[in-house]
């Protein structure tokens, strides 16, 4: 048969399971893939909350959600062009977010009575065979059978031959795509190379359905992609929290430091643990600690030793840390808290996204507690970001709260990644003896930045005691003087704010000088801030996009921006916090846009809020 | 080596260990006659002062650092132990201390202590044991006995108190002491002693609080009872005790029984003691009777049990050694390569 090929600039494929179906490893496989050939793409897994649901049950849905174009983009996108949906339970959590005309490859086996019911679907009601899905090109294929007829002459019981489904999906849709299969094939003789019958019942599957999708007819037209236009370089595929790791050994690496982690383990923040973990080899001490109490301090204890001290968690995690933030704060020594948000309060949302930690960064503390606060706004922000974080907290001698969230964390898009030799020293200067005029160590004592010394133990002459309670200014000293508590909160206020000097100017991500609306954008809502942007400014509306790295202190230059605009606008998976803090410190009636569903905040809800905005003037 | 004996040729006195700030304690405070013995063996551990590290949490005896002139943290309530254990896993060379109390080190740090512990971090843990709280003003502690009366149990204290050393050999420690603050020299050769040791040393202190519980140790530190009450653990010697040295503890199937020398009975029947016996060890920290009770066994003093287990600092450099040794060191622009690339030409 005679296929013809239709070349297409933009897909979203949702691949949806239940958890057992292997949904994650399939979406990551054709993502590799796809990533290879120079397609730009942004991803997105949603995992079930539970880590074993019920089998077939709603919440036991896994899913990955792939967005991939030969234009620049952004996000994983909005609405799915394609759902792979295993079972019922798996078409039923989805088929809303497809668009209308999109095509769903179910597998028929995972629709019968049994999963009908667990999916919740009346009695007798089958949407595969009810007019519910006339809307849609239903490709209907009993995986389960082929699969298990692909591999009808190996020695394995049936349920270890219903594990290789998934590659039977991955094989039609590398068909369907009209792609080579080397890289998965390539990753299961790494991953089984040592048992044989799995690695080469995985590859059969794989190559049966991609027969299968070749030789029935199912399609007369095969798709493509073109490669986007990037910025010239080399690329690979990076998860957030993945470039977060790295970014934290290259600025260990840059700047001379020991790199020791604290940390427990905890949604979604753990990958940051499980990587480090792995990567001895560059000198790193990962310590799983008895709780975040224990992670937090031990990363001061190594800290105050002369290590780069850090902490992953995430929102409970962070607030059980907020007294050891303070001792940080106190004894003016560098550390870093990564806090990879999750929906809250209390356990809240573990598996789900949400940007609701800002205020607990800015404030969560007793006193007056003033950290810097840094946020990665991509996967591949996330390098650059933690590297930022370093560098300030070792050369302003300060504790600095890195925020990520769940969005970002386990999404991936293709980063140019940098070459060692390009990455910026990150100069770390221990104090190593006396100074000609000083007499005595005064561990207090600051230079223009207001940064006081790091004497770390083991060095002779320098011996000192530092702790919780107020500090005598210059000395180091237990001080109860009113004059002095005052005198030293302001100090280290000061010493937070002074940073402004030593960032960069806040730049415009996107769009007009001045003009009507300002998107003001900070984490994970950067890809659907900028891609509504770009349309916008496509259809002749005067907007402008600027996305928040510096939270605390704001680039300099951050008030005179503001004023520009008309409107203010600040999306936020959140009930609304950076817009309290940016209304009390530039006193504008900026107007937020608050989504708080555990879910990113769409390109079309963005376009909509600036319409509107625009059309009630 | 010859540098390193060029270094140091300057011998340290106790006056060299003490700083320029004005001790704070309570006039009578046991934690005064505690640092007097700190300060008093520092210069014959044999570590260069810049190399001492002591970290404390809150309480009174957490101010300790402030009186010692070596690298010192007072840090948070109950965290001493965390913050110790990221500084030996990170510094391995530098010999950490830690003071604490009964509240900090039981109560709120109690999950830390415990941690430490079976993870053998070698650093010495001081546990000033004054069964109240002082800094908060008088109320009970983890330690205090049932029935207290303190501010805040006006009818007595309901909970049950703690046996921190059969806590600590419950959480494998592998070095278990207990000294009193009345009794410089014992004091002084457990101070020692807990140094020497490789791996975590748990030395519990009875330390007098004349203000909010004076006396409750008193039983056991006052010339009138102390030989009567105390029995003193000598490595290799027989459980002797009594102002005649006069009364022993033999040991029969799993119980310990005191008996009376003399009629037969010599110290050849005595329980030898033998601070590598795991099992015997659990014997002698259960002898925690109350001295009130009309029968009981003396409170044992000394070091319960020593033994050696890796410590965690060092299995952690070895396991880094031996990746750098088997794989190389980290090659950074490998990592940031991973494995699959594309090239984007212009
Ligand atoms: S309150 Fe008690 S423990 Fe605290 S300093 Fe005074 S006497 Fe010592």
């Amino acid at each position: 048969m005679i296929t013809t090929e239709e070349v297409l600039q933009d897909v979203v494929i949702k691949f949806a399971g239940d958890s057992g179906d292997g949904m994650q490893l399939t979406g990551s496989q054709f993502t590799n893939n796809t990533a290879m050939l120079g397609i730009d793409l942004a991803t997105f897994p949603d995992f079930p909350a539970e880590i074993r649901a019920p089998i077939g049950t709603l919440p036991g849905v896994s899913g990955f959600q792939l967005h991939f174009s030969s234009n620049r983009i952004f996000t994983p996108g909005d609405d799915c062009d394609v759902l792979v949906a295993m079972n019922a339970a798996a078409l039923k959590v989805n088929v809303k977010n497809l668009k209308k005309g999109g095509k769903i490859i179910v597998n028929t086996d995972g629709f019968d009575a049994r999963n009908l019911r667990l999916a919740n679907y009346p009695d007798g009601i089958n949407p595969l065979e009810d007019e519910s899905l006339t809307n849609y090109e239903v490709i209907k294929i009993d995986v389960t059978k082929l699969t298990r007829e692909a591999l009808k002459d190996f020695e394995m019981g049936t349920k270890e031959k219903d594990r290789a489904k998934n590659m039977f999906v991955l094989g039609f849709l590398y068909w369907m795509y009209n792609r080579n299969m080397d890289n998965t094939i390539n990753f299961l003789t790494e991953k089984f190379g040592k048992k044989d019958t799995i690695l080469q019942s995985n590859i059969k599957a794989l190559q049966a359905g991609y027969n299968y999708a070749d030789t029935t007819e199912t399609f007369t037209t095969r798709f493509s992609v073109e490669k986007a236009r990037m910025v010239k370089g080399n690329y690979r595929n990076i998860m957030g929290n993945q470039a977060l790791s790295y970014g934290l050994i290259a600025a260990s690496q840059k700047s001379g430091l020991q790199l020791f982690l604290g940390s427990y383990p905890i949604t979604p923040a753990s990958d940051i643990l499980h990587e480090l973990s792995k990567h001895k080899a560059f000198g790193i001490k990962t310590f799983q600690a008895e709780d975040e109490i224990a992670a937090i301090t031990s990363a001061i204890g190594a800290s105050y030793g002369g290590s780069l001290g850090v902490t992953t968690t995430s929102g409970p995690g962070m607030a059980l840390k907020a007294e050891a933030m303070g001792l940080a704060i106190m004894l003016e020594i560098p550390l870093l808290i990564i806090n990879v948000q999750r929906g809250g309060p209390s356990t809240g949302l573990p598996t789900k996204t949400e940007q609701s930690d800002l205020l607990q960064a800015y404030y969560g503390r007793n006193g007056e507690s003033p950290m810097p606060v840094i946020s990665a706004s991509t996967p591949s922000d996330c390098f650059g970001a933690v590297y930022e974080a370093v560098r300030i907290a070792v050369q302003h001698m300060t504790p600095v709260i890195l925020l990520s969230d769940g969005f970002i964390a386990n999404g991936s898009e293709p980063w140019k990644f940098p070459k060692s030799d390009d990455l910026h020293k990150i100069e770390v200067k221990f104090k190593t003896e006396l100074g000609d005029h000083e007499e005595k160590f005064q561990p207090y004592l600051r230079d223009e930045k207001l940064v006081r010394p790091w004497a770390i133990p083991g060095t002779a002459g320098l011996e000192h005691r530092v702790g919780g309670i107020e500090k005598q200014n210059i000395t180091g000293n237990v001080s109860y003087d009113p004059d002095n508590h005052q005198l030293m909160v302001k100090i280290r206020e000061e010493k937070v704010e002074k940073i402004a000097q030593f960032i960069p100017e806040q730049k415009l991500d996107n769009g007009l000088e001045k003009g009507k609306v300002l998107i003001l954008g900070w984490g994970s809502t950067y890809g659907a801030i900028k891609s509504a942007v770009n349309e916008l400014l496509a259809e002749g509306y005067e907007v402008a996009h600027a996305h928040l790295r510096y939270v605390r202190p704001f680039p300099k230059n951050l008030g005179d921006i503001l004023k520009n605009y008309e409107h203010v606008l600040i999306p936020e998976i959140n009930n609304g916090q950076l817009i309290k803090i940016i209304r009390d410190k530039f006193l504008i009636d900026a107007k937020g846009y608050n989504k708080i569903m555990g879910i990113p905040i769409t390109k079309g809800e963005i376009i909509d809020e600036v319409k509107k905005i625009i059309e009630e003037e | 080596m010859s540098t390193i004996t060029e270094t140091r040729p300057v011998t340290l006195t106790a006056k060299d260990f003490a700083t320029d700030q004005e001790v704070r304690w309570c006039p009578g405070c046991g934690d005064y006659s505690i640092l007097a013995q700190v300060q008093k063996i520092m210069p014959g551990i044999g570590v260069p002062k810049e190399n001492i590290v002591i970290i404390s949490g809150i309480g009174c005896s957490s101010r300790f650092p402030y009186y010692m002139n070596t690298y010192g943290m007072h840090s948070i309530h109950g965290r001493a132990t965390a913050i110790a254990s990221g500084l030996k896993a990170s510094r391995p060379e530098l010999s950490v201390w830690i003071v604490s109390g009964d509240g900090d080190s039981l109560s709120i740090g109690g999950n830390h202590t415990i941690h430490l512990l079976r993870r053998n971090f070698d650093v010495n843990l001081l546990m000033f044991n004054n069964q109240i709280y002082g800094l908060t003003k008088g109320q009970y502690s983890p330690t205090s006995e049932k029935k207290k009366i303190t501010k805040s149990t006006p009818y007595g204290s309901i909970d049950h108190p703690f046996n921190p050393l059969a806590l600590a050999l419950g959480a494998d420690a592998t070095f278990i002491g207990r000294s009193m603050d009345r009794d410089p020299k014992h004091l002084q050769t457990m101070l020692t002693r807990s140094h020497q040791h490789k791996g975590a040393s748990f030395l519990e202190i009875y330390q007098n609080c004349n203000i909010f519980n004076d006396g409750a140790f008193e039983i056991f530190t006052e010339k009138s009872t102390k030989m009567e009450e105390a029995l003193f653990l000598e490595h290799g010697k027989p459980l002797v005790y009594g102002t005649a040295r006069d009364k022993g503890i033999k040991i029969e199937g799993l119980r310990p029984v005191a008996v009376q020398l003399g009629n037969g009975v010599s110290e050849d029947d005595l329980w030898i003691h033998d601070e590598k016996d795991f099992y015997k060890a659990q014997v002698l920290v259960r002898m925690f009777d109350d001295p009130q009770q009309s029968v009981h066994f003396p409170r044992p003093f000394g070091v319960f049990y020593e033994t050696e287990r890796a410590c965690y600092e060092d299995i952690m450099q070895m396991q880094i050694e031996e990746t750098i040794a088997t794989k190389g060191a980290g090659d950074l622009d490998k990592l940031l390569r991973g494995r699959e690339v594309w090239e984007i030409a212009g």
